[in-house]
């Protein structure tokens, strides 16, 4: 089966949305809905056919496509799609289902071309999770930025145009960064084996001397560490989360911080399993501090949805603390975090993006005893409060427990730091609840509670909240042999024997390096 | 019948769904029908397998029946499995019929309020179900969901009457001071998987018994941090402080939370985890001591409270750690036995107090009540059998035999000794003091003038009236089923729980010692009674020259306001922590960004000034660029 129609389908739905524009408001917003429903509904049958080779045993791959693009470089069109990455486009497709739902009525604007960007948007993240060529994958990064770019700049609110250019710059530097270190990774590999390519499965396993590896790991560590993102490299995201309309802020939040937890996931640690190994204490210590420091900012803040972003960079902590303590209960729970928090970022971001519409406000101090007029919003916000803080039942229980559980094995004070973070999230979480929905009325507004759409929008992610935290096992045995197969392969060249193997080829190198011809291996 | 099990928390659950998706559309009656009936339900499911269970105990006095596997990675397999033996099903009928009770009075009690009718009983139904959870749970992870489950709900009908903002504070201290007790407990599942790699209560059990060594390190670790987590729900030093504040809910929710079953979770959980412990003896004696001085330091917090709300939790308080002790001196089903018991009189205590705050107008000052004996008799009798249990006057109430025991177990214990029994005596005294200046305060003296002013007085329905009753006839008559040796030794509740608990061995003293010691005891609460007469009834004067005497305002300024913890923790933790918050809003690190900005916006400023137009300005530039980058080829 050709992968290509998870990339052509939604670019397709997106440009004759821009072009729909032209004459009416109305026809984007349905092409878009059409396309990303149809998107979302060919993956579920994806899906289930991916349970049904579970049953005969097949192995991780579900679906291959590769095909040659720029074979004088090693560079190909190489697609696959694992039980990870299935996972993640799921995501992509049901928040892009959303994000065209909440911005039915509040975007009035060059309709077209905003659909086109918001589709454009799920067609270059589809294409971040399922390209297996480095080169590809670099193309499809940067390719999503600019989309972004434009939903900021364009629909953003009042500070739209610096948030923008700081987002778009301060990541634009960081995928520099990851060229670099793809384009050594690469050279490296030519060197040693003497065949130029940017795949994947090949450059997986490079031999390369320790310094060298550090360096390209640190490369692509800092590039994904931004949009993850790792303190200190987080302070475009409350900018540019608080800046975009709601459905940039569901992109942004559900969606593009993912991408840099994949590339850790997929590239950061399989690539080198040893650098990355000595890297762990630090990274999960940079972990940490974003868990307790993203939860002290979003205390502070004013702005409720500046509160709601800060608490992202909370979350993702854990994802970062699970995916480098790199066994199967931490992994599991990083993936499980992942999804948790596209749905609780999302429901959160929507929430704060209908309260703005209806009271054109998102300062704290003007919020206060919402509940008495809208109890279903109140309970939507009740919901994501306790999803945000770890409730047991809801998905983000899991996944912090999992990976916490899983961290402990590896390093007990970091794991027992990272859950004072839990108390930190009650905090933050209450003190909203406190702000907007419970206390004394400070305004006369008269709102309105949810409207139809907006419920069905609610629902669907207490729906999905609610599973995921009940019955996660399909979508745990979903990334089960993905994430086995990946252990498996770092487990293997972390062992003792791989290690001096490794050590005795660089040494090899090394000599190899001085002679005169050395540098010029076929 | 013990099929029926899964029933018990779905009926509950149930009537929650429905109410939280139809309650706005439901009328009263409707809303108190599914309330009130889901949970009547469950209790009549509880008979039915309590009697089945007893009648025809399953293979090993226990019974699992697992729903589905919750999640399956690396051997961590917990399932949504409900373990029935003699400890969960005393405490599932605990938690349904009580519970019932106060179901029934709160379809009268909250009659009044204008809004949120259905969301009161939708959260309490949640709780009923979150509370069945936790004690039916065969694995930690299961019971965590109970557990925090239980903490929502109380976070929900703490803040029950959201416009009041601070009720709004009481419910969120609440949610967060049990969940620093709840990381505590994280701490300890993730110490008992590494080790033992199981969740699952039993086999856990079994395995740290095989595993660890009695005393070691690990097992203290883990006894200590499931004691964390039980002492922040069971508000126990030094965690105690959201308890007090927890009286902002309406009162039906301080009778079933915060009096009868959750607070008591802590309690479950060290008896569930009896095993752990037994292999700490240090964490036991912990428990015996923190149990002793919570129910000292919360036994003269309640002597100078006003409020009849805070009173009753003070002493709720004070009698959990009378639970903590007998834990710790391993007189495991001596605990549970008063928890049941006090489930029963605690639960009458407030729905009395609660009757009384209802009838007039919501005042809690007992200084302004007075006189009431007359005006409400049913309600008096009824807290004055229940005031007559927690003070355990002897022979007549329940109270009696369960605390009795417990201080005879402090004593007669291998672990125990004259200390642990000097507190729980002083205890013992201290509790007979608050309760009857409550119970005088209230309905005995004269009426106040603020009383005249709201004659005559409203009595309360039957729905009220019956709960009253019923938990007043069990406040006296449930003591019976467990007597002391020189009572005619009866041990119907020990012998029912021997199948779940480790049998109690106590030092054995003679038969004379322990009639003294329960001869003391019942000197100890009558005194307390007598001596409180005196000062509020007989001689007022007496306690006005106390209170003038310079020490004793200070004092009792102390104990109002619970031993200063509160104002301790605020300037340790939670101004520090707010600071951190207020002056970083702006994040510092963003300010290495911004300066970045600054500086090329600068250089770009600087650089600008270069470009003047005039052109004797660009020629000299170049002049100097060039010989400068001459005079650098030729040195270089």
């Amino acid at each position: 089966m050709s992968l290509a129609w998870i990339l052509l389908l939604p670019l397709a739905g997106g440009l004759a949305a821009w072009i729909a524009g032209r004459w009416s408001d109305l026809w984007p917003r349905w092409i878009s809905l059409g396309t990303a429903l149809l998107h979302l509904l060919l993956l579920v049958v994806t899906w289930g056919v991916f349970f049904a080779g579970i049953e005969t045993g097949q192995g991780a791959w579900l679906m291959v496509y590769k095909q040659p693009w720029i074979p004088q470089l090693g560079i190909s069109f190489h697609l696959a799609v694992d039980g990870l990455s299935l996972l993640l486009l799921l995501l992509a497709s049901f928040l892009t289902v959303l994000a065209v739902l909440t911005s039915w009525r509040s975007v009035t604007r060059s309709v077209g071309f905003f659909h086109f960007n918001l589709l454009l948007i799920l067609t270059a993240l589809s294409g971040v999770f399922i390209a297996f060529d480095l080169f590809l994958f670099f193309a499809f990064w940067e390719i999503s930025l600019l989309p972004l770019y434009f939903l900021i700049g364009i629909w953003g609110y009042e500070n739209r145009v610096y948030a923008t250019t700081k987002f778009f710059i301060i990541t634009q530097g960081s995928g520099l960064l990851m060229l670099l270190a793809i384009l050594g990774l690469v050279v490296v590999h030519w060197q040693t084996t003497g065949v130029m390519t940017f795949d994947y499965l090949e450059l997986l396993g490079t031999p390369m001397s320790e310094s060298t590896a550090f360096w390209l790991m640190l490369g692509f560590f800092i590039a994904f560490a931004v949009k993850l993102p790792v303190v200190p490299l987080h302070t475009w995201l409350p900018d540019a989360h608080t800046q975009a309309p709601t459905a940039g802020s569901v992109a942004l939040a559900g969606l593009v911080l993912k991408i840099g937890a994949y590339g850790m996931l997929r590239f950061v640690v399989p690539i080198f399993p040893q650098a990355a190994a000595d890297f762990t204490l630090i990274a999960m210590i940079l972990a940490v501090v974003g868990i307790l420091y993203g939860a002290l900012l979003a205390l502070g803040q004013t702005d409720l949805k500046r509160m709601v972003a800060y608490t992202s960079i909370s979350h993702m902590g854990f994802v970062l603390l699970g995916i480098f303590a790199w066994n199967e209960l931490a992994l599991q729970g990083a993936v499980i975090i992942m999804l948790s928090h596209g749905f609780s970022a999302a429901a959160l971001f929507m929430m704060v993006g209908d309260l703005q519409h209806r009271t054109h406000t998102r300062d704290l101090g003007s919020f206060g005893g919402l509940w008495t007029m809208m109890p279903r919003m109140g309970g939507v916000g009740l919901f994501f409060a306790m999803a945000s803080l770890g409730l047991p039942g809801l998905a983000s229980f899991i996944g912090e427990f999992l990976v916490l559980m899983g961290a402990f094995q590896v390093n007990v004070p970091l794991t027992v730091l990272a859950s004072v973070g839990l108390v930190a999230a009650t905090v933050y979480s209450l003190l909203m609840m406190q702000k907007v929905y419970y206390g004394a009325r400070t305004d006369d507004w008269k709102l309105d509670d949810t409207s139809g759409r907006e419920t069905v929008i609610m629902a669907s992610l207490i729906g999905a909240t609610l599973g995921l935290g009940l019955y996660p096992q399909p979508v745990l045995t979903t990334s089960g042999n993905a994430l086995a197969q990946m252990r498996e392969f770092v487990d293997k060249a972390r062992t003792p024997a791989a290690r001096a193997a490794a050590a005795e080829a660089r040494k090899e190198d090394a000599v190899a390096s001085v002679t005169p011809d050395g540098g010029k291996r076929p | 019948m013990l099929e029926l099990l899964w029933l018990i928390p779905a009926f509950p659950l149930l009537g929650f769904l429905v109410l939280m998706l139809a309650g706005s559309r439901l009328s009263r009656t409707e809303v108190a029908c599914v309330g009130a009936g889901s949970v009547g339900l469950s209790a009549v499911v509880t008979l039915v397998v309590g009697l089945s269970f007893m009648a025809a105990p399953p293979a090993g006095a226990r019974f699992t029946q697992t729903l589905w596997v919750w999640l399956d990675v690396a051997g961590f397999r917990p399932a949504f499995a409900f373990y029935l033996d003699a400890l969960s099903l005393t405490m599932i009928f605990v938690v349904t019929f009580v519970g019932f009770l106060i179901h029934l009075y709160s379809v009268e009690y909250m009659m009044e309020e204008e809004e949120g009718y259905s969301r009161f009983f939708a959260y309490m139904n949640l709780f009923v179900c979150a509370m069945l959870t936790l004690l039916l749970a065969d694995n930690l992870m299961l019971l965590l969901l109970g557990w925090e489950g239980v903490g929502l709900c109380s976070y929900l009908l703490i803040g029950f009457f959201y416009k009041e903002e601070a009720n709004g504070q009481a419910a969120s201290k609440a949610f967060i001071v049990t969940r620093v007790g709840d990381t505590a407990m994280l701490m300890a599942l993730f110490l008992l998987f590494a080790e033992l790699g199981t969740l699952d209560i039993q086999e856990l059990l079994q395995r740290a018994g095989q595993q660890f060594q009695p005393g070691s390190g690990l097992a203290t670790a883990v006894a200590l941090l499931l004691l964390g987590g039980a002492v922040g729900k069971s508000a126990q030093l030094p965690l105690q402080t959201w308890l007090p504040d927890a009286m902002a809910g309406p009162t039906p929710v301080s009778a079933l939370i915060h009096a009868a079953t959750m607070v008591t979770a802590g309690v479950y959980l060290i008896a569930r985890t009896h095993v752990l412990f037994a292999l700490a003896p240090a964490v036991l004696t912990l428990v015996a001591v923190i149990g002793t001085l919570t129910l000292l330091m919360a036994g003269f917090a309640a002597l100078v409270q006003y409020d009849i709300k805070r009173v009753l939790a003070y002493s709720t308080i004070s009698q959990i750690g009378y639970m903590f002790l007998a834990l710790g001196v391993g007189a495991w089903s001596a605990a549970l036995f008063h928890f049941m018991i006090h489930a029963f009189f605690k639960a009458l205590l407030f729905l009395g107090a609660g009757a009384v705050i209802m009838c007039l107008h919501h005042e809690q000052d007992m200084y302004r009540m007075g006189g009431l004996r007359r005006l409400m008799p049913f309600t008096f009798w009824c807290f004055l059998i229940g005031s007559g249990a927690l003070a355990a006057i002897p022979v007549v109430t329940a109270g009696f035999y369960s605390k009795d025991l417990i201080i005879w177990n402090a004593y007669n214990s291998e672990i125990g000794g004259v200390w642990l029994w000097a507190g729980a005596f002083a205890g013992a005294f201290l509790t007979s003091i608050y309760t009857f200046r409550m119970v005088f305060l209230t309905f005995y003296r004269d009426a106040t003038e603020w009383v005249k002013k709201l004659m005559p007085i409203q009595q309360p329905g039957p729905c009220v009236h019956i709960p009253l009753g019923v938990l007043a006839v069990l406040s006296v008559a449930a003591g019976v089923i467990e007597l002391p040796h020189t009572m005619g030794k009866l041990a119907l509740f020990t012998g029912f729980l021997n199948t779940a608990l480790p049998a109690y061995h106590g030092a054995h003293a003679s038969y004379g010692t322990e009639l003294l010691f329960e001869l003391l005891a019942a000197a100890a609460s009558l005194g307390g009674i007598y001596l409180v007469w005196v000062l509020v009834m007989g001689r007022p004067g007496v306690m006005q020259r106390i209170a003038a005497l310079p020490w004793a305002s200070d004092l009792e300024r102390l104990w109002l306001s619970g031993w200063g913890f509160d104002r301790l923790y605020d300037t340790l933790f939670v101004q520090p922590y707010l600071w951190c918050a207020r002056v970083n809003k702006d994040d510092f690190i963003d300010g290495g960004y911004r300066a970045v900005a600054f500086v090329t916006e600068m250089l770009h400023f600087v650089a600008t000034l270069t470009q003047t137009g005039a052109v004797r300005w660009y020629a000299t530039g170049i002049a100097v660029g060039a010989v400068l980058t001459v005079g650098l080829v030729i040195l270089l």
